[in-house]
């Protein structure tokens, strides 16, 4: 026994996404036995996401499209770990804190204490908002939540739907709910045309994943869905009566423009999900493609925790391929660290296609940058923090008459980020307002600390110190 | 890089917290010349972080005149600080869980007598009729309707702008890494950006005056503690009061908002300048707050978080003059109790600058108990003995 005799415990994985299984799947190909802990009750991540066991299978065509193959080998791999890992579905870690996970169970309304002596961490993304006036009219859903609603409910979210925002997913999603045959009324980018021909060069690094992107756009355009680009979304309007979505409003630079719909799927890419990074005490720093501060890691994903590692959109976007390299690069890391001969051209070479997409991701920025004038638009009345109620109006004011000039502070004085969300929805949006209120640039505001739950628990689950359950062999 | 800045000023400040910031709004009021430096943000450490409980039943009937004198300056709080702060004199509700428990209220209610803190027993039949909501584990209490509740978040910066907008120089962001006395005056540096030249300085730096007392010669037993704190999602009103047990454990209050806000236990530092909630105390306040608000049980906690708190063993505070430096005062280690009396503490010192002396008395805080009781192990602290120093 090589590795299992190394570390007295078996590594965790958190995450059952592309970058967490991959992983899984690296350990246990060298004889270890991980611990997979995963919030969803299915294993897949985000992007292959699978709908409950109760819901009649619908086939990976259907639900992935272009991702299907991929999808069904990720979930093959997993299905084939699935006896060889201890694996905890419906499991949220909601505290890291001195070598142990604290683990809240769904279903049986339990808590546990798992141990580690290492750690991945693939706690992926959500949704990047930056709200419009008019988006917590019933009806508005993000673009990621909307693609749940399809793959994992099986349903639309309206019979006549506008897309909103800039991003990959934008065209993805819009193409997707028109395939499952749902009316989409618009696509509408704040991105130009010009910028994403002015990224074409940089995307073609990546000439298999433009492809597709370049066909959803041809797909939607032939199918006679209107696309816009360049627009600035105005608001979304909204039936006094029904109190729900009637539209949509924007300005494509010369003059204002509605549409009626019933629903609306908007966001701006994607955010990390780096509080379990933050708990575990590793180190941040602000990363320009992104815009956002990360946890910083090396090439082969380890953090600034010894034992610590980190891949997979969790520490950066990098999408979904680049997760399952991540992971399995992370793996291949925590491996040697503990002693384990690996591969190592197999490392390098993940390593150079992780570093390939650098470039691409570079021109994914290029091509649907975020609206960096959103700021400068956002009205007074505005609703940024939706648990709060909190508007631009709001952190304006608090920044004129406090002198709030960083984030923590501006959480503080004006209650933005101190709801159910705890700032993971509209954390970025308050940056950005922050930000231009001060004339900073926006990596100078700083970030919101963390601290646990993760997410809320329930107060009688709470109560009980959690029972250690060993993790180890 | 410009040159050091330097300033001459009557008192130089460390620390902006609440006690610095109304000590630097006290003299500003006398026409005294301030310079504060804070590290960080004046109100961002335990003045801003804190429970929020402004009470002065069960404190130590040594600190009440004291608190006394920071009850009148928060029944003025909006003209003082130009905010309300969300404080309300709510009542702050101290809960027996025995026999035992009544009697030594009771007992506080006799001893503080002298003080108009207005305690009025409640036996077990009334508070079920009053407070059906509390849990069956109480059987009675004392109530202090005067005691209340603020948001330390809006109150302890508030201060510190209030301060300024006085005409006192704040520099936030600005630590103070050198100290000394140069026979004539005080000059402190903060790196190679600030330093201020004066003839007073007071000592306010929180958990972290014990480096600055020891410079000069004053090496107290200074920790720090990092009192746990939680806040559920906003849950429909049900509670006006602030609650505390007898003997400690926990402490809860409900904000307008409708979030309680609940502390209880003990935190572990992250490293000198942060801390975080502790996992088993978070599980120990989930469960006495089940115990004491059944209501409370399916509602979520939506967040956790610490301070770094500097702590005496006698759990008094060092308010006074320094021992061995004229023109230096201290005023820290607060013990966990220092929101309700930090404004008072502030006007203490600033009294001691312009006077020399304090009209509120004080001598229980003398740092010389330290030295006394160093010269000869059984001398007697100032601790009141009879009361358990809890937090609110
Ligand atoms: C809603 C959404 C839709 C997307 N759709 C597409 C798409 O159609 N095409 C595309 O190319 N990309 C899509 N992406 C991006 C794609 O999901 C990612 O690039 C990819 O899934 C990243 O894989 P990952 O393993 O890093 O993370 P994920 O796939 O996000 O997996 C992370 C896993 O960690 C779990 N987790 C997180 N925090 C905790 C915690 N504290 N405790 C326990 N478990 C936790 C999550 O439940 C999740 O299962 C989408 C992203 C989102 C958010
Ligand atoms: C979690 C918690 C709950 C509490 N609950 C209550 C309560 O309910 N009721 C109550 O009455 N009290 C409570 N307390 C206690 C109360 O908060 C403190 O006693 C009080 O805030 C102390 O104020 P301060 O100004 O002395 O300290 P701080 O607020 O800590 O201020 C000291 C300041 O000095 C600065 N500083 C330190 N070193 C330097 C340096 N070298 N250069 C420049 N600046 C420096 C720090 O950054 C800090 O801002 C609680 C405390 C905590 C931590």
């Amino acid at each position: 026994m090589t590795a299992a005799s190394s570390s007295a415990l078996q590594p965790v994985i958190v995450g059952a996404g592309p970058a967490g299984v991959r992983a899984a799947e690296a350990l246990v190909a060298h004889g270890l036995r991980p611990v997979v802990i995963d919030e969803a009750s299915r294993a897949g991540g985000q992007i292959y996401r699978r709908p409950p066991a109760s819901l009649a299978e619908r086939s990976a065509n259907v639900l992935y499209g272009f991702e299907a193959r991929r999808a069904d080998a990720v979930h093959t791999a997993f299905d084939a770990l699935r006896e060889r890992i201890d694996y905890r579905p419906d499991s949220l870690v909601w505290n890291a804190q001195g070598g142990r996970l604290d683990v809240l169970h769904g279903p049986t309304r339990s808590t546990s204490s798992v141990p580690y002596g290492q750690l991945i961490v693939a706690t992926g993304a959500t949704d990047r908002v930056l709200p419009v006036p008019g988006w917590t009219l019933p009806g508005v859903y993000t673009l990621g939540g909307a693609q749940v609603a399809l793959k994992f409910q099986g349903c639309a979210i309206g019979q006549r739907v506008v897309f909103m925002g800039t991003g990959p997913l934008l065209y993805l999603v819009a193409y997707q709910y028109a395939k499952a045959g749902a009316k989409v009324a618009a696509v509408l980018d704040t991105s130009r045309f010009a910028d994403q021909l002015a990224a074409t060069p940089a995307m073609l690094r990546q000439p298999a994943v433009f492809a597709k992107g370049v066909y959803y756009v041809a797909w939607l355009r032939a199918h006679g869905v209107a696309l816009h680009g360049g627009v600035r979304p105005l608001r979304v309007l909204g039936d006094v009566a029904e109190s729900r979505v009637a539209g949509v409003a924007w300005h494509d630079g010369r003059e204002e423009h509605t549409l009626a719909c019933d629903a609306v799927g908007f966001g701006y890419a994607l955010r990390s999900e780096t509080q379990l990074a933050d708990l575990l005490g590793c180190r941040f720093e602000f990363a320009p493609l992104h815009r956002a501060h990360l946890p910083v890691r090396d090439a082969a994903g380890r953090s600034s925790v010894r034992g610590v590692y980190l891949a997979g959109d969790g520490a950066g976007i990098m999408g979904a391929d680049a997760a399952e390299w991540a992971g399995e690069r992370a793996a291949l890391a925590l491996l040697a660290d503990s002693g384990v001969a690996v591969d190592t051209a197999r490392a390098a070479m993940l390593e150079g296609k992780l570093h390939k997409l650098g470039a691409f991701r570079q021109g994914l920025e290029r091509a649907f940058p975020v609206p960096h004038d959103w700021a400068a638009h956002a009205p007074d009345e505005l609703v940024v923090c939706r648990c709060e109620n909190i508007t631009a109006g709001t952190l304006r004011r608090t920044v004129a008459e406090q002198g709030a000039d960083e984030m923590n502070r501006l959480k503080a004085l004006s209650r933005v980020g101190m709801g159910r969300c705890q700032g993971r929805m509209c954390g970025v949006a308050a940056a950005e307002i922050l930000a231009h209120a001060t004339g900073q640039p926006v990596q100078q505001v700083g970030r919101l600390r963390g601290q646990a739950p993760i997410k809320p628990i329930p107060i009688h689950l709470a109560t009980t110190a959690p029972s250690t359950e060993g993790a180890g062999a | 890089m410009t040159g050091r800045k330097t300033l001459r000023t009557d008192v130089a400040i460390v620390g902006g917290g609440i006690v610095g910031a109304s000590a630097a709004l006290a003299l500003r009021k006398m026409g005294i010349g301030v310079v504060v430096l804070e590290r960080d943000l004046c109100g961002s450490r335990s003045s801003g972080v804190n429970y929020g409980g402004v009470r002065r039943q069960g404190r130590p009937v040594s600190q009440l005149p004291l608190a006394q004198r920071a009850h009148r300056i928060w029944g003025n709080l909006r003209e003082t600080i130009g905010t309300d702060g969300e404080y309300l004199r709510s009542g702050h509700f101290k809960i027996a869980r025995s026999e035992a428990d009544m009697a030594s209220l009771e007992q506080y209610r006799t001893k503080s007598r002298d003080f108009d803190l207005g305690l009025e027993l409640i036996s077990a039949a009334r508070l079920r009729e009053r407070c059906p909501w509390l849990g069956t584990r109480a059987v009675g209490g004392s109530l202090c309707a005067e005691d209340g509740q603020a948001n330390p978040r809006l109150v302890s910066p508030a201060f510190a702008l209030a301060a300024q907008r006085a005409g006192a120089q704040i520099f936030e962001r600005h630590k103070v890494d050198e100290v000394m006395h140069d026979g004539k005056g005080f000059l402190l540096r903060s790196g190679n950006a600030l330093e201020v030249h004066a003839p007073a300085l007071l000592n306010c730096a929180g958990a972290w005056s014990g480096p600055i007392a020891e410079y000069f010669g004053e090496a107290v037993p200074l920790r720090s503690s990092h009192p746990v704190m939680a806040v559920t999602e906003p849950v429909p009103h049900f509670m006006d009061w602030s609650l505390g047990v007898e003997g400690g454990g926990i402490y809860c209050r409900q904000v307008a908002r409708g979030n309680l806000v609940l502390g209880g236990g003990r935190g572990f530092a992250l490293d000198a300048d942060r801390a975080r909630a502790d996992r088993d105390a978070i599980a120990t306040l989930a469960a006495q707050a089940v115990e004491l608000l059944p209501t409370l049980r399916h509602a979520h906690f939506i967040r956790t978080w610490s301070g770094t708190e500097g702590n005496l063993p006698d759990h008094q505070p060092v308010l006074g003059p320094s021992r061995t430096t004229p023109g230096l005062f201290h005023g820290f280690g607060f013990s966990g109790a220092g929101f309700q009396i930090g404004p008072a503490a502030g006007e203490v010192l600033a009294e001691l600058v312009r006077d020399g002396r304090s009209s509120t008395p004080i001598e229980s805080f003398s740092i010389e108990r330290f030295f006394a009781a160093a010269a000869n192990e059984e001398a007697p602290t100032t601790a009141d003995k009879t009361t358990t120093p809890t937090p609110p």
